[in-house]
């Protein structure tokens, strides 16, 4: 059965989706994530979807409980590359991923992850850099 | 009759010039007198030569597409030159006039010339119903051209800065502009991979709910990609209106100004805009 790869950078989980996700295999990845996230107890997500040209609101719902599922589990999300035909499908769905960050490719959101996770150690308060959707 | 009209061909197009330049509507600044005339003589030419008995009670017989291709060409032109509708409209009537005037300097009956008048003025008003609808077409091609013009024009997205977007807008938000607007806007961040836009609205006459939801939508999709999106150029009567209508942006980064929204980027960017030493040193030996 397909599967979509999930590799571990550093201190960092790298998700990369390079084929249209169909119902299915989106719930796979999502389980297959958890189970990892727990496993390796990473920090940080990275889910880098420049490949993706079609999103539905099941897809965009996926998303959203990926990213409430690892913070859960105290790790950030950053979806990254995202097509501006596909934000704008997004945003006329109502479905502006609450509670998963951001970055235009995988070098900015490696960044925004290693800013959020050192304020996190220091426990700092705010940076002005972030981009939370929240 | 149509025989009399065809000997007598120099004649009309005499009277007739000699109607649309007495007329007090005539427009020599648009068109030569010379031009008028030639555009004139083809006409009547067309019209008279394909005249008969029998097409004079149907302007759509094929005799006459000369005729309604040349008013289609004639009332298309004038249209984009700028001619008034009642100017257009005149060009065809006097030759009516022209052409019953002929006709009436014909001795012949009265019943018969009453018949054939109504018939002729009958074919004339066709053609200038024709003229009319030709004209406005023509208008409204020259009106589409130009909203397409301003689509176009209106959107640019300019980079300000490495990393920093700016993008003017000007004229009514509708909804199609908004997609123009945002598909432009999201797209050169992709292609710059910006992180910062500035959407600067003080160019947009009115903010009503509509257009402050195509906003907020607009400022949506940037997020999601990762950007950050800034609103400037809030004069204070969109303000008012904004909390008068109950329009919440408080999710949004607002700046009244470009400046604003600038100096917001280049700090969040931890970039720093200074006076070179040489010029504070300068304004220090004033003091």
């Amino acid at each position: 059965m397909e599967r979509i790869p999930i590799l571990k950078l550093g201190a960092f989980l790298l998700v990369t989706i390079q084929i249209d996700l169909y119902d299915r295999l989106a719930l796979d990845l999502e389980e297959d994530l958890v189970a990892m996230v727990e496993k390796t107890s990473v920090k940080g997500v990275l889910i880098d979807i420049s490949a993706v040209g079609i999103v539905d609101s099941f897809m965009g719902k996926i998303l959203g409980n990926i990213g409430s599922m690892c913070k859960l589990l105290d790790a950030e999300t950053v979806v990254v590359g995202m097509q501006p035909a596909v934000a704008i499908t997004l945003v006329e769905l109502g479905l502006p991923l609450k509670g998963v960050y951001t970055a235009l490719n995988v070098d900015k959101g490696m960044e925004l992850l290693r800013s959020k996770i050192e304020i996190e150690d220091i426990v700092e308060a705010d940076d002005d850099d972030d981009t939370s959707l929240n | 009759m149509a025989h009399t009209l065809n000997n007598k061909k120099s004649e009309i197009l005499e009277l007739w010039m000699k109607n649309q330049l007495a007329d007090s509507g005539l427009r020599d600044d648009l068109i030569s007198n010379k031009d008028l005339r030639v555009q004139s003589e083809e006409l009547v030419n067309a019209l008279i030569t394909n005249l008969n008995d029998n097409n004079i009670n149907n302007s759509e017989s094929p005799d006459f597409d000369k005729v309604t291709e040349l008013l289609g060409g004639i009332s298309i032109s004038r249209a984009r030159q700028g001619f008034s509708p009642r100017e257009t409209g005149n060009f065809i009537l006097t030759l009516k006039e022209a052409l019953l005037e002929i006709l009436r300097q014909e001795p012949s009956d009265v019943n018969v010339l009453f018949e054939e008048s109504l018939k002729l003025s009958r074919l004339l008003d066709n053609f200038t119903i024709l003229t009319f609808e030709t004209f406005i077409k023509g208008r409204e091609e020259v009106i589409l051209r130009q909203t397409d013009e301003i689509t176009d024009i209106s959107t640019p997205v300019i980079k300000v800065w490495d990393g920093i977007l700016a993008m003017p807008i000007i004229g009514t938000l509708d909804s199609a502009r908004t997609q123009v607007v945002m598909e432009n806007l999201l797209q050169k961040i992709v292609e710059t991979g910006s992180s910062i836009a500035i959407l600067d609205i003080s160019g947009v006459p009115a903010v009503d709910s509509l257009v402050a939801q195509h906003l907020l939508k607009a400022v949506s999709a940037t997020r999601l990609m990762g950007a950050d999106c800034i609103i400037s150029g809030i004069r204070p009567e969109i303000a008012q209106t904004i909390v008068h209508l109950g329009i919440d942006l408080s999710q949004i980064i607002t700046k009244a100004s470009l400046a604003g929204a600038l100096q917001y980027a280049f700090k969040s960017l931890r970039l720093e805009v200074k006076r070179s030493a040489l010029e504070v040193k300068g304004i220090t030996n004033l003091q």
